[in-house]
């Protein structure tokens, strides 16, 4: 506990800005057959150092076979709202969970280059307390930390819909399911939340069958992964609405709400409509009524290809779809940034108004017929996957691989994880920034990116913006 | 000291004890901005100060009266008295050594701000710590009319809970509003995280100071 609240906190989106630049990313590395054990890269992020661009300090796990993929902060900006009780958190643990194993590491980071293990829950004690599985988003709310799942109880999770359970934000002793009312909701992915408005957004992916060992073709072509967003009032916990985004809106994926509480709207990425192979960006929004509404608002094109070039899950289309595997949105709420993971971009989108977005800059590398390199020559295996934006909105970091089972259908053969970062305009504009490029130990993929201090998909806020 | 004295000390520590509940973050001045910026209009940061205070007020109330009533049992004072002091030292201690913020209380949605500041003040002893305070005023008034009628005693002690509740609320939502609307209009939420103080352990104290003041002060 802090006397003061913890200097990383900030009130609104615009002070969070202004604070100063990271120095330091955490970043997940995995070991896609499980023959290593995972563990958390701290890369050097500060240009001033003579270790820029490096992985300064590794930390790997005591087991085998977690798969690492999302994480999250203990405590964020919404500690600063007198509701939640506890202002005088630290931002100090994250919270790292397997997604194969179920496992849940609490790793203190106090002093970064020295990060140790603080506490590890055990498998059984999430199914014991909840029912689920296969923990995947990590957020820091009003109740504690709240993390969601991919799977039920069972042993291929498929016993009971998966959901999201609360932590306690001081023990990291799980207390419990959230859900009180969860509606039709009976698959999980992303959540996020606008927390004075007091309502929170899920998402779909699929049920553990479907993406534990690899994309499920015929599932796909069946438009039987998830499709659908729910509404829920956040302190009831009850589901208030569903919107289902037409089923060959295939795998919903990240819930990007304007950091802005004063804003009622926000963003989802659709991996593919099965019907043209697009990518697609839904905008959803709440109007006075209550009620939600979404739209898509933008499409991105598949792009053709040579069968030869390939991997046989997409020899039969002639085409290679964009597959838009996450976004993130900077704290201005003013641009959008789009992995189209399939054709190798990342796409940047002004949404100053969020139903009619309009691409501002764009980025070529790595891709699974494209294979562009990085302008400082090296070649970037697989394609833009999970982006990260600095606080102030400058600089946009992501690395590559998707998932251990999914990055072997679509881009057979180790190609090497990687981080690499590009430089945002002031207006718009996107360009890769030359001396930023990270590898990773062989034989490791890279997963999310965290920023020291918060970064653009961590911190809630309670206050608007003035 | 004389009656008088006292009794003046005794109001005084019940404006200092709200001036000092108003201005902490924690019992809710910051929502009352957040409420202005979210509607865009200033008027909210007073409609949410009017429910805080508001809260507070029922909270203060709904300790203060039971005890006016025990009061009204002329022979049990002094017990009542020690009573009070002791239970004051005890939560003191409870907080001192359990620092969890009760988590319900990030149950109640947002916009009943009078139900959180309620709530919010009965579950930090905010009530608590104005009995042993009251208490002392009524003895202090009581000795000024004698051994009066019982009717006129009880009334006495309701007016003294209802003067002590609103004066202590008054003292609450002006420095808790000053604050406020310095932030909204001029400071800016910077302010917040840079003035927000975690007086959980002075909070603690602070109850088992009254509580043991009040002890010595029976005896």
């Amino acid at each position: 506990m802090n006397i003061r609240p913890d200097p990383t906190f900030h009130a609104t989106p615009k002070l969070a800005m202004e604070a100063p630049p990271e120095t330091l990313a955490f970043t997940m590395m995995l070991s896609p057959d499980g023959s290593e054990p995972d563990g958390l890269a701290v890369v050097d992020v500060n240009p001033e150092s003579s270790t820029y661009s490096q992985i300064v300090h590794k930390l790997l796990m005591p087991n085998k076979g977690d798969e690492f993929h999302h994480f999250g902060w203990n405590a964020c900006s919404s500690a600063l709202s007198p509701l939640a009780g506890h202002a005088f958190l630290e931002r100090r643990y994250l919270i790292v969970p397997g997604i194969r194993s179920s496992r849940i590491y609490i790793i203190d980071v106090k002093e970064p280059l020295n990060a140790k293990i603080h506490k590890i829950v055990e498998p059984e004690e999430l199914f014991a307390k909840t029912g689920y599985s296969r923990p995947h988003t990590t957020h820091c709310g009003p109740e504690g930390i709240y993390v969601s799942t991919l799977g039920g109880s069972g042993e291929d999770g498929t016993d009971g819909p998966p959901g999201i359970f609360i932590m306690d934000c001081e023990t990291f002793e799980i207390l419990g399911r959230y859900e009180m009312d969860r509606g039709e909701q009976d698959k999980h992915y992303d959540f996020w939340w606008n927390l004075p408005r007091d309502y929170m957004v899920s998402s779909e992916w699929g049920l553990p069958p479907q993406f534990e060992n690899g994309v499920v073709p015929e599932d796909l072509l069946s438009n039987k992964y998830g499709h659908k967003i729910h509404f829920w009032n956040l302190r009831e916990r009850r589901n208030v609405q569903t919107i289902d985004l037409g089923a060959n809106h295939q795998m919903a994926l990240e819930i990007r709400p304007a950091h802005d509480p004063a804003s009622n709207h926000g963003f989802c990425g659709v991996v593919v409509d099965t019907t043209n192979l697009q990518g697609a960006i839904f905008t959803w929004w709440r109007n006075s009524d209550g009620k939600f509404e979404a739209r898509k608002t933008i499409t991105i094109d598949p792009q053709p290809a040579n069968a030869d070039d390939l991997p046989d899950l997409l020899k039969g289309f002639g085409a290679v779809p964009p597959l838009v595997t996450d976004i993130d949105l900077s704290l201005d709420d003013r641009f959008l940034y789009v992995a189209c993971w399939g054709i190798g971009e990342m796409h940047q989108y002004d949404v100053s108004d969020p139903l009619n977005p309009k691409l501002a800059g764009k980025v070529e590398i790595g891709g699974i017929v494209k294979q562009a390199g990085h302008p400082n020559g090296k070649a970037f295996g697989y394609g833009p996957q999970m982006v990260e934006i600095s606080r102030d909105g400058k600089r946009v970091y992501w690395t590559n691989s998707l998932y251990s089972t999914w990055d072997d259908q679509f881009y057979p053969g180790e190609r090497g994880g990687a981080m690499v970062m590009a430089n945002a305009g002031e207006n718009g504009g996107l360009s890769l920034d030359e001396d930023f490029f990270v590898e990773y130990p062989k034989g490791y993929r890279s997963h999310q990116i965290r920023l020291e201090g918060g970064d653009c998909s961590t911190d809630s806020f309670c206050y608007p913006s003035v | 000291m004389t009656e008088l004295d006292t009794a003046t000390a005794l109001w005084w520590a019940v404006v200092a004890s709200g001036i000092y509940h108003g201005i902490n973050p924690g019992m809710g001045w910051p929502l009352a901005v957040s409420a202005a910026l979210m509607e865009k209009r200033s008027g909210y940061l007073y409609r949410a100060l009017a429910s805080l205070s508001f809260g507070h007020l029922l909270a203060m109330a709904a300790i203060l009266f039971p005890f006016s009533t025990l009061f009204f049992l002329v022979e049990w004072q002094r017990h009542i008295q020690y009573g009070a002091a002791l239970l004051v030292v005890s939560l003191g201690v409870y907080l001192l050594l359990n620092r969890r913020h009760p988590r319900f209380l990030a149950r109640i949605h947002p916009s009943r701000l009078a139900l959180w500041s309620f709530l919010a003040a009965m579950a930090h002893g905010a009530g608590l710590m104005l009995v042993p305070i009251y208490l002392g005023i009524c003895k202090t008034a009581e000795t000024d009319a004698g051994h009066a009628a019982a009717q006129t005693l009880m009334s006495g002690t309701f007016a003294v809970a209802m003067a002590v509740a609103l004066s202590h609320t008054l003292a609450m939502t002006l420095s808790g509003g000053a604050a406020a609307v310095g932030v909204y209009h001029w400071l800016g939420l910077k302010f917040l995280s840079r003035s927000w103080l975690n007086l959980d352990l002075v909070w603690a104290l602070s109850l088992i100071l009254v509580g043991v003041a009040a002890l010595l002060a029976i005896h």
